[in-house]
């Protein structure tokens, strides 16, 4: 639990992971560092929309937060 | 005073490269860079290796380009296994996309007129229509209705090519010189005295690489550099796993996963400010080429000056009051490098340039045009 107005990486923090994502380069392991929208090590697919900053977004009930495994994919839809 | 057997001013894609040639070639040089107050074409690359449509009108710059992509595989493979600095080389082919079928009519006559126009060395292309490219490219948009494609282009890591070059140059005994501005420049044949802030140096050959600052440089050597500034801008996006196979004239992704996209050309003097409504059309005509493109982020863009010569084909000459002073000038600094390093450099350590290279002389801008 975190209290109102936090963000979402704060709210990931406090569930007790240490590691919010892997890195496109060689996949090592990063989590959430300046807390303040400058450092990208935050990055998080929430709600769907990959390679967010999670430090940037605050936490609401039902959010769908998930690990940004390396390079984001894409779906390459025509339309 | 320090001497060499030559001094190359300007540190970029082209005077690297010829640098690194020379260097290879046993020459002691120094490298001079006037440091980051610089233009900086070599920032403001797209990373193609180019050859599709680069000479039309002009079959010297059409065979001169060839040479360059077909020389691009070994020198990457050197500096790689030189220097350990990747350069991400690929060649695949490339593709120029055309949206409506106007664009395509006038595609199919400008890829015509380059097989027409190149002789024996010949010119591979195929016209490819929607059918065939949905089965190459991804996510194709229903704006594109077909494209042109050559077995000879190819992209590079520019960052890396540069890096190479110069790690390249510094390792085989080149001098490196930054933050040296030329202040003052006494030439007589083969005998070049260059004052910089820390001294003089002198060399008994000098090659003028300097790109956009050759202009002002060129006629204390004897020589000429009409060139002027292109303003180009271009937009990353974020990474993403490999989706693109081959590059497109104005979209590539790159090694790491971004995706570039270009391209425009402004003619804005030497304002380096990024517009808003030139971002829009290369975003617009991006997204029409490739839907899903809408979906990334743009995490980076900028704004960079290139060199223009004015019939947009390089500049090489010799000068003749002062020989041994060269000059380099050119619109494609990443696919010429190929051309720089292992043709024009072994040139300028024989003392002269090949007779091929007669129809690049800047003499050409003095023919008076026909009545």
């Amino acid at each position: 639990m975190v209290p109102p107005g936090a963000s979402a990486a704060a709210a990931v923090l406090a569930a007790g992971f240490d590691s919010i994502r892997k890195t496109p380069v060689d996949g090592s392991e990063r989590g959430p560092y300046c807390m303040m929208g400058v450092c990208f090590d935050c990055l998080a697919e929430i709600d769907g929309v990959p390679n967010r900053q999670s430090c940037m977004i605050e936490v609401r009930p039902g959010m769908r937060i998930r690990r940004q495994m390396q390079a984001r994919t894409i779906d390459p839809k025509p339309e | 005073m320090d001497r060499y057997d030559a001094i190359v001013i300007g540190g970029g894609l082209v005077g690297s490269a010829i640098g690194y040639g020379l260097v290879r070639a046993r020459l002691r040089v120094a490298l001079l860079d006037e440091g980051d107050v610089a233009f900086r074409a070599s920032r403001g690359n797209f990373g193609l290796v180019w050859v599709q449509s680069k000479g039309d009108g002009a079959p010297h710059y059409q065979h001169w380009t060839r040479r360059s992509a077909d020389e691009w595989p070994a020198l990457a493979v050197e500096l790689e296994a030189k220097t350990g600095i990747a350069i991400g080389h690929q060649r695949p082919g490339g593709v120029h996309l055309c949206l409506g079928e106007a664009e395509l009519a006038a595609r199919h006559a400008t890829m015509e007129r380059m097989r027409a126009q190149s002789g024996n060395l010949g010119f591979d292309y195929r016209m490819l229509d929607r059918r065939e490219l949905t089965d190459m490219l991804p996510g194709l948009g229903p704006a594109v209705s077909g494209a042109s494609w050559t077995p000879y282009d190819g992209h590079a890591n520019p960052l890396g090519l540069l890096h190479a070059l110069h790690k390249g140059f510094a390792d085989n005994g080149g001098c490196f010189l930054p933050n040296s501005s030329v202040t003052e420049a006494v030439a007589s044949p083969g005998d070049f005295r260059i004052q910089l802030a820390g001294g003089e140096i002198g060399a008994s050959k000098v090659v003028l690489a300097a790109g956009l600052g050759n202009a002002d440089l060129a006629p204390h050597f004897g020589l000429s550099a009409p060139v002027k500034p292109l303003k180009g801008q271009i937009l990353v996006t974020e990474r993403a796993q490999q989706v693109l196979p081959m590059p497109i004239t104005t979209i590539r992704q790159t090694v790491e996963g971004s995706i570039m996209l270009g391209d425009s050309q402004e003619d804005a003097g030497f304002d380096t400010s990024q517009r808003p409504a030139v971002m829009q059309t290369i975003a617009r005509r991006a997204v029409l080429s490739f839907p899903w493109l809408r979906d990334l982020q743009i995490i980076r863009a900028w704004a960079a000056l290139r060199v223009m010569p004015p019939d947009a084909l390089p500049i090489y000459d010799q000068s003749e009051r002062f020989p041994g002073a060269f000059t380099a000038n050119c619109h494609s600094g990443v696919t010429l490098a190929g051309a720089h390093a292992n043709l024009l450099a072994p040139m300028v350590a024989a003392g002269m340039l090949d007779p091929e290279l007669e129809l690049f002389s800047a003499k050409r801008f003095d023919v008076p045009s026909a009545a």
